[in-house]
């Protein structure tokens, strides 16, 4: 049997190559990383001191450019003194891939350094809850407007052409407003969820009310639906496995305003534990930080992937 | 070739006669009054269908037929009412008709089976919303056995045929107890084989169950095979060019696809839905451009 084509123009791959891309899509970028950080003439442009010999400012571990670490060795040299050693580097912003991930674990075993401030996990949690209450009173509002928007034409031309304009206006924008209007707390953070979320929202979910099948809605008269049935009992049955979808699509909306949204008022949560980290030049740390809410977001729609095939048997399969 | 002496299509057997006669007695379900449709385009206006005068019986089964743009597709849409007229009426046991109603059952050319229920759920839709009384589910059941898909009920309509699944609808539409039902070319998707086994159960359904349809189709065959008497329309404007009494005798079966009955209506149909000259003209005219310009292979210069 001969091979099937890896470049067939829009033929489904066997499951096993799926697969074997998919993990490929992440190693590749890991494979990358881990070129630069180990293989020492790829990148490497500073000069970590490993000792110190007689230049009287350097210390063991000091990250130096090329040129300041030559030219002392150089002086050293001449004077016939100790030179200095040291190899080659990378800048502190670009950490190993064993530091982050060991990083990801002593992150959340390191004490917070003073008392008053949250450690990893709380942050993380903080984090979370924003981005829950914020997506959820948006999409409180958001689902229903949206679908009444999508149904009836009254709706739409009522709540659509404002929608539209407000959601040019960038979320962030807002940040003081909601400062002065809701504390410097929580509050505000969620009202920017809530902004970059909701707008965005009714649009999309107008958007896929609209896509149902009409046939469905004429069918379902001449069965004799009327308004309410036709509204509860086939447009909101009809789009509900879309609407499940756009709402994961929104949810990771959501999570790209978080970062913004955690810096207004008091930074909190994990915008307040990457800022610190930052301060303290753990770049190892911040790069976990990272990750860890690119882990959050994907295993949350990865689940929410997994629930929708349970809650909805008629779908054979929801795209993911 | 000897052309083959028909009969006329006029020509009725006794039988045949005196259940048309019986037929005209019974009592009016449908009546369509002077039913006019215009569409209001960017070229101006267009006038879809033109005095449109139909009287349905109980229990009889009229076929509607007329070439593409003929508006029957308005026209049985018109009757569902999910179309509105420009004017003229539709009564329906002697009431004018508005909007969509349960009283006339319609079922799509296209698969309008609600994706997220299942075929028992499907057939009891209508019995919910209109909230009649009785048992939807039992009802439904039964329903869904005469359509032959007990075995079914559970399923989702995503696992069934083309063919199962226009059965479930016409379930779904007979589940209503409508005073009519509407087919709006239910078979046309189907491949032939299946069409024929769908003809042969609709007649079987018509037979058993006191039900009025009223049939569009495109298919010759299927409005001869199918019909009481076949309405024919012609296009631009959309208007009745002749009610056809179909003279073949029932119970139909496939075989009377050659009786002479048969093969005259069809002639006739055939006659009126596509008259000879105007496109033998124009099609000859395009041959021959198209033989100058395709260049012909000396190992195969002639195909007969």
């Amino acid at each position: 049997m001969s091979a099937q084509s890896w470049f067939a123009v829009r033929k489904e791959l066997s499951p096993k190559r799926r697969m074997f891309l998919g993990i490929l899509s992440f190693v590749i970028p890991l494979a990358i990383w881990c070129l630069v950080s180990y293989v020492p003439f790829i990148w490497h442009p500073m000069v970590q001191v490993t000792d110190p010999g007689s230049v009287s400012y350097f210390t063991p571990g000091m990250l130096l450019e090329h040129e300041v670490f030559e030219r002392e060795a150089e002086a050293a040299k001449e004077k016939g003194e100790a030179q200095p050693t040291g190899e080659p580097a990378n800048p502190i912003y670009l950490p190993a891939p064993h530091q982050v991930a060991k990083a990801m674990y002593t992150a959340f075993t390191t004490e917070p350094k003073r008392r008053d401030e949250k450690w990893l996990h709380e942050s993380l949690g903080n984090s979370i809850y924003v981005i829950a209450m914020g997506f959820l009173i948006s999409s409180l509002f958001g689902v229903p407007l949206g679908i009444l928007a999508g149904t009836y034409d009254v709706f739409s031309r009522l709540n659509e052409p404002f929608v539209e304009f407000f959601r040019y206006l960038p979320a962030p924008a807002f940040g003081a407003l909601a400062v002065a209007v809701l504390g410097i707390n929580e509050a505000p953070k969620i009202a920017i969820i809530f902004i970059g979320t909701f707008f965005q929202q009714v649009l999309v979910i107008a958007n896929t009310t609209r896509k149902l099948d009409p046939s469905l809605l004429e069918a379902a008269m001449t069965l004799g639906a009327k308004r309410t049935s036709l509204l509860f009992r086939v447009v909101i049955p009809g789009i509900i496995v879309d609407l499940y979808k756009d709402q994961r699509i929104l949810l990771g909306w959501a999570w790209t305003y978080l970062i913004v949204a955690e810096m207004i008022g008091a930074s909190s949560g994990i915008t307040w534990f990457i800022t610190q980290q930052a301060r303290y030049k753990n770049f190892e740390n911040v790069y976990a930080a990272i990750f860890m809410i690119g882990v959050l977001g994907l295993t949350t729609d990865l689940l929410l992937a997994w629930i929708g095939r349970r809650i909805f048997p008629w779908q054979r399969s929801i795209a993911r | 070739m000897t052309q083959i002496q028909l009969p006329s299509y006029r020509e009725q057997s006794p039988e045949v006669r005196a259940r048309f006669e019986r037929l005209k007695t019974r009592p009016v379900i449908l009546e369509v009054q002077d039913l006019c449709k215009d569409f209001d385009t960017r070229q101006g206006r267009v006038t879809a269908l033109r005095d449109i005068n139909l009287t349905v019986h109980r229990r009889e089964f009229v076929c509607v037929i007329g070439p593409s743009g003929c508006g029957k597709s308005t026209l049985i849409r018109m009757l569902a009412g999910l179309e509105t007229q420009s004017s003229g009426q539709v009564l329906l046991d002697g009431q004018p008709v508005s909007g969509p109603g349960p009283d006339r059952g319609m079922v799509f050319q296209g698969y309008t089976l609600f994706p997220w229920l299942t075929v028992k759920q499907n057939v009891m839709f209508g019995l919910q919303v209109s909230g009649r009384s009785g048992l939807p589910e039992p009802t439904a059941l039964q329903w869904i056995d005469l359509v032959g898909l007990s075995k079914f009920s559970d399923a989702y309509p995503h696992q069934l045929s083309g063919g199962m699944k226009q059965r479930v609808a016409i379930a779904r539409a007979l589940a209503n107890q409508p005073r009519i039902l509407l087919m709006d070319e239910p078979f046309g998707a189907l491949d032939a084989q299946t069409r024929g086994r769908m003809q042969a159960y609709l007649l079987d359904i018509w037979k058993n169950i006191d039900v009025t349809i009223l049939f569009i189709t495109h298919d010759l065959d299927e409005a001869i095979y199918l019909a009481d008497r076949i309405l024919v329309l012609k296009a631009h404007p959309g208007e009745v060019q002749e009610l056809i009494e179909v003279p073949v005798p029932h119970p139909r079966n496939p075989k009377q696809f050659l009786s002479p009955e048969f093969l005259a209506t069809k002639a006739r149909l055939e006659e009126l839905i596509h008259p000879p000259q105007a496109e033998t003209a124009g099609l000859s005219e395009d041959h021959l451009n198209m033989v100058r310009m395709v260049a012909v292979d000396d190992v195969v210069p002639e195909v007969y």
